[in-house]
């Protein structure tokens, strides 16, 4: 299959994306390619120009300051999934990202990508959401960071605004116990849904993906288990009508009430791993 | 009409220069321009990994990443990865347990299995299955292909001499 045509420059620089961007309104970046690209076959996106942003330095790469992990966006699964301080300061990535796809897909995809493309099926969203993760976000006037609560908004929908470019993501360092537990779609191996839980020293956090237009904080779970100890009783009291299913996503595979009852299971599941 | 592009790619060790197309794919790059039809087409659609290849040495659906992406880089097909009477240990092992029936996810198959080995030298059967999870069969049920990959370790580790299968 051809995608429609398009022009094709390799950014050098974070500024020199910013520019492109600026000069040529219906451009759009190209990190990985493994959301895009696939789109692009389908003539659901024919942009005029494809800024590849995959190799510039300011976009690359794991750093520690202070207490805070920072990811470059256009750092890849791969470098993620083997990288030792993403495995000390957020061992939740380390075992979120597996669940990414398959090896190919994890050797071209990027964090960035995936967080900026918000697919309601992705996998990092919950996990960004449950470690209480920021997005650094630069444009042409300066930057500015989101929390990850305010950054997905909706279905492939995020904080990004017209010429925006997320360089990158900040999580604070081992903020607690953490696990992920998904329930893959049989054929595509995304998201039915997956919750993510991080149990540090002021609670519970919980996010899930799969089940809503776009990956959502637990609410109803993080209040219940407040100022309780973590417990097989305590969690099975918790993991209860966590979302109601109106409005949760249905298709072939999972219904609505499907997807609900899955976020308790799921929750119950992750918790319990916890304790 | 957009502008075609000066690519610089070393496939099998061979540089190559070429005009290409920003919408032209890797996988077309490498089967129509240079005649590499050992890699294929299966779905198209990024699922079913027939188009496998090493990219800087990294197994990638080649029909997901275009040539322009590969500018500068150096590719590694299956007509690259062994020769005629040497061959990779991943196909003499896809060779010696029947690892293929009609042949066409196989070799996306062994450029994935190669690359797995190369990250993982002893892997188990369900490291094995993880990491060929991108690929799809549609004859084997995957059995002997899990075999053929325990040959190829076996191999490269020492632990099994040239020729030698194993007796299931
Ligand atoms: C076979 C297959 C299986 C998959 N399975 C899963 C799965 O199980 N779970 C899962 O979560 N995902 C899955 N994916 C999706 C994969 O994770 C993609 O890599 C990811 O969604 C997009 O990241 P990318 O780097 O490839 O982005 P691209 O495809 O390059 O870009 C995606 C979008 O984000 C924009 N963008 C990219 N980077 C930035 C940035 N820094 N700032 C602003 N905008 C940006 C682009 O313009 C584009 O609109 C799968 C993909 C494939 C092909
Ligand atoms: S042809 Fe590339 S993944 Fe199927
Ligand atoms: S041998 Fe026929 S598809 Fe694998």
């Amino acid at each position: 299959m051809y995608t429609a045509e398009f022009d094709y420059k390799k950014a050098s620089s974070l500024q020199d994306a910013l520019s492109l961007l600026q000069q040529h309104p219906d451009a759009k970046l190209l990190a990985g390619g493994h959301s895009l690209i696939p789109a692009m076959k389908l003539r659901l996106a024919a942009p005029s120009l494809l800024i590849d942003i995959s190799k510039v330095p300011e976009l690359r790469g794991v750093r520690m300051e202070g207490n805070t992990l920072i990811i470059g966006a256009a750092t890849t699964y791969h470098e993620l999934e083997t990288n030792d301080l993403v495995r000390k300061a957020a061992p939740l990535l380390t075992e979120v990202i597996p669940h990414i796809g398959d090896p190919m897909v994890r050797h071209r995809g990027t964090i960035g990508g995936s967080l900026s493309h918000a697919d309601p099926a992705a996998d990092l969203p919950a996990a960004m959401l449950a470690l209480g993760a920021q997005m650094k976000i630069q444009g042409r006037s300066g930057s500015r960071v989101v929390d990850a609560d305010q950054f997905f908004q909706g279905m492939f929908s995020t904080a990004l605004g017209e010429g925006e470019i997320l360089t990158e993501i900040h999580i604070p360092a081992l903020s607690g116990r953490q696990a992920y537990e998904k329930f893959p779609h049989p054929a595509s191996r995304y998201a039915v849904v997956g919750v993510a839980v991080v149990a540090g020293p002021e609670g519970v956090r919980a996010a899930v993906t799969g089940a809503g237009e776009h990956a959502l904080r637990l609410s109803r779970l993080e209040q219940a288990l407040a100022g309780k100890p973590l417990n097989a009783e305590t969690i099975a009291a918790a993991c209860q009508n966590l979302l109601s299913a109106e409005g949760l996503n249905h298709d072939l595979v999972a219904s609505a009430e499907y997807r609900a009852h899955l976020v308790d299971v799921l929750a119950k599941r992750a918790l319990l791993r916890l304790v | 009409m957009a502008d075609k592009a000066t690519v610089h790619i070393t496939v099998n060790g061979q540089p190559h220069t070429s005009e290409v197309e920003p919408r032209l794919l890797l996988v077309h790059y490498l089967r129509e321009h240079l005649g590499l039809t050992g890699t294929h087409v299966g779905c198209d659609t990024s699922q079913c990994g027939a188009c496998t290849v090493h990219l800087d040495g990294q197994a990638v659906k080649s029909c997901t990443v275009f040539a322009v992406q590969a500018d500068g880089s150096s590719v590694t097909t299956i007509e690259g990865i062994g020769a005629m009477g040497h061959l990779h240990p991943v196909q003499e092992g896809f060779w010696e347990m029947h690892g293929l029936q009609c042949g066409f996810c196989t070799p996306g198959m062994i450029m994935a299995a190669a690359d797995l080995l190369n990250h993982n030298p002893n892997p188990s059967e369900e490291e094995i299955r993880h990491g060929l999870e991108g690929n799809y069969c549609r004859c084997t049920g995957y059995h002997n292909i899990v075999r053929a990959v325990q040959y190829a370790a076996d191999k490269m580790s020492g632990k099994k001499s040239v020729g030698a299968a194993a007796d299931d």
